[in-house]
């Protein structure tokens, strides 16, 4: 019988030191602001560009009711030339030089496009400046030229397995003092502004909406309803491609949906970091070339070489600790015992490799592989 | 790529480079025929650490070569060509629907015209269509042009305007585009490519709108009278870009296309190629579905015209919430005979889409996997029909005898009566612990009428085969129905509605053992065990109000083939209507799932 095996786990990395790098790069092309070897801080602007501006189309044949051919003849403006609200874009011909009639802008920018085919013309608006901040705060090791940049940090990592909102800056809180506790209203109070708060296990809708009236930027726990995620965005989350959502806060669940406690290792890696200043993402891609949510807490640079990077999921081993990821045990703590090489006809009557796992009450049940997660010794 | 004789090709290696796995196939002459006799499989490596899908592809292709005991890849990692008595292949093909497959935004004039031809080639194609702009689709320009800066396609395809006709309006959607500068999926300095495929006489107006920011490609007119489609330049253009651009930009891709010895092709496309040839064929209807984690895809010959449809998020692990969000749980319990708790279940679901590659443990699980099941493939079903229509804006000329047919231009052309073959494929299906599972699954989402055989593709082997299809069709043939197809049965339903408890039809089956005769109730399955490879003659008489086949009332006679479930009489009525109340369904559903065993001792051991 192998004592080892490939396990089937989600991979997600919870390290207290990691040397992390992450790439900070603009839609389109444009400027970078940073050089190797500087040190970044999280809100730092590394990369700024200009995206052109929305595009509105004015159908002028119709609206002075023309033969498209004639627009162009009529126009004022011409191509490339700039124009604000207010401006006569284009005056008709009249008769006899009389009974002429004016367009008059309602809006400004630039003159893209005049179609003499359809007789319609393009108006760009004023560009529009994006700028990607550093994120991580960390040294600069490449610049991609006018793409962006490439920083680096030794920094503790925790990966959440699903979160909503897009990337956030605050102070670390506590508000849970153990893994297992749910998280409810109650323990959000007045001086969490700006901050994310670490909750235990399930965080209660009541929980989230709480954080976000008092203005924390982030809210992490270990799990979620889905009843709850639906109130609180407002629709039922179909596909798990997240983090542009406008939602004031950004919400990380590091387990699952229902109630579940938060991994005691993650909990006591976060509650060791209170008080520091974190970088939170809830982006979440379940696809290929999948996305995790991400806590970084920078170490700063005298942090030290990182040990070898650890990741939950690696190898499943007799004796390794597992957590089962599937119903009817989820969320559930065990000891790997054995693992059969042979598949194994299931509850269900499906054929599956399986491992035999221990629970913490000395229960031993069988799993199918596919269904657990190692986790750190 | 080097010219073959088919002749001379006595050894094959087929590849399919999935998101998340590479399979690979080896075919090889045996006893006179083209048998497929080993395969393997491997991760895709199309992503970082590799970065290179030649990675999986040869180690896919080495499990191959441990199991067949022949050497496929040489010293220096190449594939041995050509075949020798112990080494190497005649030919290597491939195919691939790695990094999310082939992404088009297509858009054309009338939504329900040109705009839904230019949907049917990029689908035809093998694309997923993240968005159809036309200019009758009720959004604003501004709207549009908004949504086309969002979407990040591979490839767009225009269309709009008959041939002769006017060109304001193509040249219109070709000005929305230029400007909006939709963003390439593959690096920020890829130059997008463009098919125009409308009105000929705008091909240069639209040339001139586009301006040099995109790699134009100008093809004949898809849709030149209105009367007629004409889908296969542009359908030739995306599989050529795909190639150039999109593939070329893949990491690994220039190394495989040099490997293979016919041009890699999507995978759905093939697919839809095979199920094609086999129509044309043997002279029948054919819908096949292929059920993903993301996507379920549905393809459909009907009289010799081809459709297929994309359920971008109809899923069994990446989009089942998407299947939740869509239909409710209502729909989906109405197919669970077993007592569920509401709250649990939904999160449940989620719990699936964050950790997709887990499994059903308990027979709870796979019942409630099985049935969302149904509901995701209905759904695509239902998505296909509304599709699969005859061609819309078509003046129909009519006479005195049709003053009574309601019968208008874009009526679907999907004919459940009709269909003589449904093939499943994709893990829910092919991985169902019993085969009568699947067939109930494909009954229940499909609701085939009168004589339908069923069947399913062994190891998902469909698209190697549609791909071999270009080069060798006898051998992809020969390969299909001997190794690809695991037949079923065949399910016999009547259309029709009626009480329960009320005969709605009689039959009986003739076969070299003997004779079998019976009654089948309004609201009652019946299983009739009749093995694989087994042929029979199906004698039914349906009651006054049920079809078979041959109109109402009007007995049927019909040769039938066996299968790892048998034959299935479907008494229950067309359309399939469940009872609303939740007891009533359950109580329901338990009688089905007793009269197939599906899940208890009866039914069919899947292999």
């Amino acid at each position: 019988m192998s004592t080892t095996a490939t396990a089937y786990a989600p991979g997600l990395t919870v390290t207290p030191h990691t040397r992390y790098r992450v790439r900070r790069v603009l839609p389109i092309p444009g400027e970078v602001r940073v050089s190797v070897g500087d040190h970044a801080g999280a809100r730092d602007v590394v990369a700024q560009t200009f995206i052109p501006g929305d595009i509105l189309p004015l159908n002028l044949a119709k609206l002075l009711s023309l033969q498209p051919g004639d627009v162009p003849g009529c126009m004022l403006k011409k191509e490339g030339e700039t124009l604000v609200a207010g401006d006569v874009l284009a005056r008709t011909k009249g008769i006899f030089g009389r009974f002429k009639q004016d367009y008059v802008s309602t809006v400004g920018g630039t003159i893209e496009s005049i179609s003499g085919v359809t007789g319609q013309v393009i108006i760009r608006g004023a560009p529009v400046p994006v700028e990607v901040k550093a994120y991580l705060a960390g040294r600069v090791e490449e610049v991609l030229p006018h793409e962006g940049c490439v920083i680096e940090s030794s920094v503790a990592l925790i990966q959440g397995i699903f979160g909503v909102g897009g990337e956030a800056f605050g102070r670390l809180m506590l508000a849970c003092q153990a893994h297992d506790q749910e998280l409810s209203a109650s323990q959000i109070t007045a001086d969490m502004t700006g901050a994310v708060i670490v909750g235990g296990a399930r965080m209660t809708l009541e929980a989230i909406e709480r954080a976000r009236a008092v203005g924390a930027v982030a809210i992490v726990s270990g799990g979620l309803d889905d009843a709850d995620l639906e109130a609180f965005l407002g629709y039922n989350l179909g596909v798990a491609i997240t983090g542009s959502e406008k939602l004031g806060i950004t919400v990380v669940i590091t387990e699952g949906f229902g109630e579940i406690a938060m991994a005691r290792r993650t909990f006591s890696l976060l509650a060791s970091h209170q008080g520091a200043d974190v970088a939170v993402n809830g982006t979440t891609q379940i696809r290929a070339g999948v996305i995790r949510p991400e806590i970084v807490i920078p170490l700063g640079a005298d942090a030290g070489a990182a040990p070898s990077s650890r990741q939950r999921g690696s190898v499943l081993r007799v004796g390794a600790p597992v957590r089962i990821i599937r119903d009817p045990y989820f969320g559930v703590l065990a000891t790997v015992r054995a693992l059969p090489p042979e598949p194994q006809v299931l509850g269900s009557g499906s054929r599956a490799r399986v491992v035999e796992v221990t629970f913490e009450s000395g229960e031993g049940v069988i799993i199918p592989r596919a269904n657990v997660e190692v986790i750190e010794e | 790529m080097t010219a073959l004789d088919p002749a001379r090709i006595r050894v094959i290696l087929a590849t399919d480079c999935g998101s998340t796995t590479t399979k690979a196939i080896l075919i090889q002459v045996v006893d006179g025929v083209y048998r497929q006799t080993h395969r393997g499989e491997a991760p895709t490596t199309v992503e970082a650490p590799f970065a290179d899908v030649t990675v999986g592809v040869v180690n896919a292709i080495t499990e191959v070569q441990e199991l067949s005991g022949r050497r496929f890849i040489d010293d220096q990692g190449r594939i041995i060509r050509p075949a020798t008595n112990d080494e190497g292949c005649d030919i290597y093909i491939s195919t691939s629907s790695a990094g999310g497959g082939l992404q088009m935004m297509v858009a054309g004039v009338v939504r329900e015209m040109t705009a839904e031809s230019a949907k049917r080639a990029a689908l035809g194609a093998g694309a997923i269509v993240m968005d159809v702009i036309a200019s009758n689709d009720k959004r604003k320009p501004h709207e549009q042009i908004q949504r086309i800066r969002e979407l990040r396609p591979d490839i767009i395809l225009i269309s709009g305007g008959v041939d002769g006709g006017t060109t304001t309006h193509v040249v219109q959607i070709a000005e929305l585009i230029a400007p909006a500068k939709p963003r390439p999926r593959f690096g920020i300095t890829y130059t997008l490519p463009i098919i125009y495929a409308g009105n000929k006489d705008a091909a240069p107006l639209v040339k001139k709108a586009l301006g040099d920011g995109y790699a134009l490609s100008i093809v004949d007119n898809l849709r030149p009278v209105l009367e007629r489609e004409n889908l296969g330049p542009a359908r030739d253009a995306i599989h050529d870009l795909f190639l150039e651009h999109v593939m070329a930009h893949a990491p690994g891709y220039d190394k495989l296309i040099e490997w293979t010895d016919a041009p890699i092709m999507p995978t759905p496309g093939a697919v839809g190629d095979i199920l094609q040839a086999i129509a044309r064929r043997d002279g029948i209807n054919v819908v096949g579905v292929d059920i993903g984690g993301a996507t379920t895809d549905v393809f459909s010959v009907f009289d010799g015209t081809f459709n297929r449809t994309v359920s971008a998020n109809l899923g069994m692990s990446y989009s089942i919430a998407n299947v939740f969000a869509e239909t409710g749980m209502t729909n989906v319990l109405r197919w669970v005979h077993m007592d569920m708790e509401a709250r649990e279940l939904r999160n449940r679901v989620k719990n699936k889409m964050i950790r997709p590659t887990t499994i059903p443990q308990t027979l709870e699980a796979l019942v409630f996997e099985q049935a969302v099941a149904r509901e995701a493939l209905r759904l695509a079903y239902v998505q296909h029909k509304a599709f699969a229509t005859t061609l819309k804006g078509v003046q129909q000329q009519r006479t005195v005898g049709d003053t009574f047919r309601q019968e208008t231009a874009g009526q679907t052309i999907v004919d459940n009566m009709k269909l003589d073959l449904l093939v499943a494929s994709g893990g829910v299906l092919s991985h169902a612990p019993r085969m009568a599972q699947t067939a109930m699954m494909l009954i229940d989402a499909f609701e085939p009428e009168g004589f339908t055989t069923l069947g399913k593709d062994s190891i998902f082997m469909m698209p190697h085969l549609g791909v071999l299809a270009q080069v060798h069709p006898k051998a992809s043939l020969e390969v299909f129905e001997r190794d690809c197809l695991v037949y079923l049965g065949t399910c016999v339903a009547a259309r029709g509605q009626g009480k329960a408890g009320k005969p709605c039809f009689r039959y009986t089956m003739r076969t070299k053992a003997g004779e079998q005769s019976g009654a089948v109730n309004v609201g009652d399955l019946q299983l009739l065990p009749l093995a694989d490879g087994e042929m029979a003659t199906l004698s039914v008489q349906p009651e006054k109000g049920f079809d078979c086949g041959a109109g109402s009332g009007k007995p049927v006679e019909r040769e039938v083939r066996g299968g790892s479930v048998g034959v299935i009489l479907d008494a229950r009525g067309r359309p399939l209507v469940l009872p609303e109340d939740r007891a009533a369904a359950s109580a329901m559903m338990a009688r089905w799932v007793d009269a197939l065993g599906l899940y208890g001792t009866a039914g069919a051991v899947a292999s």
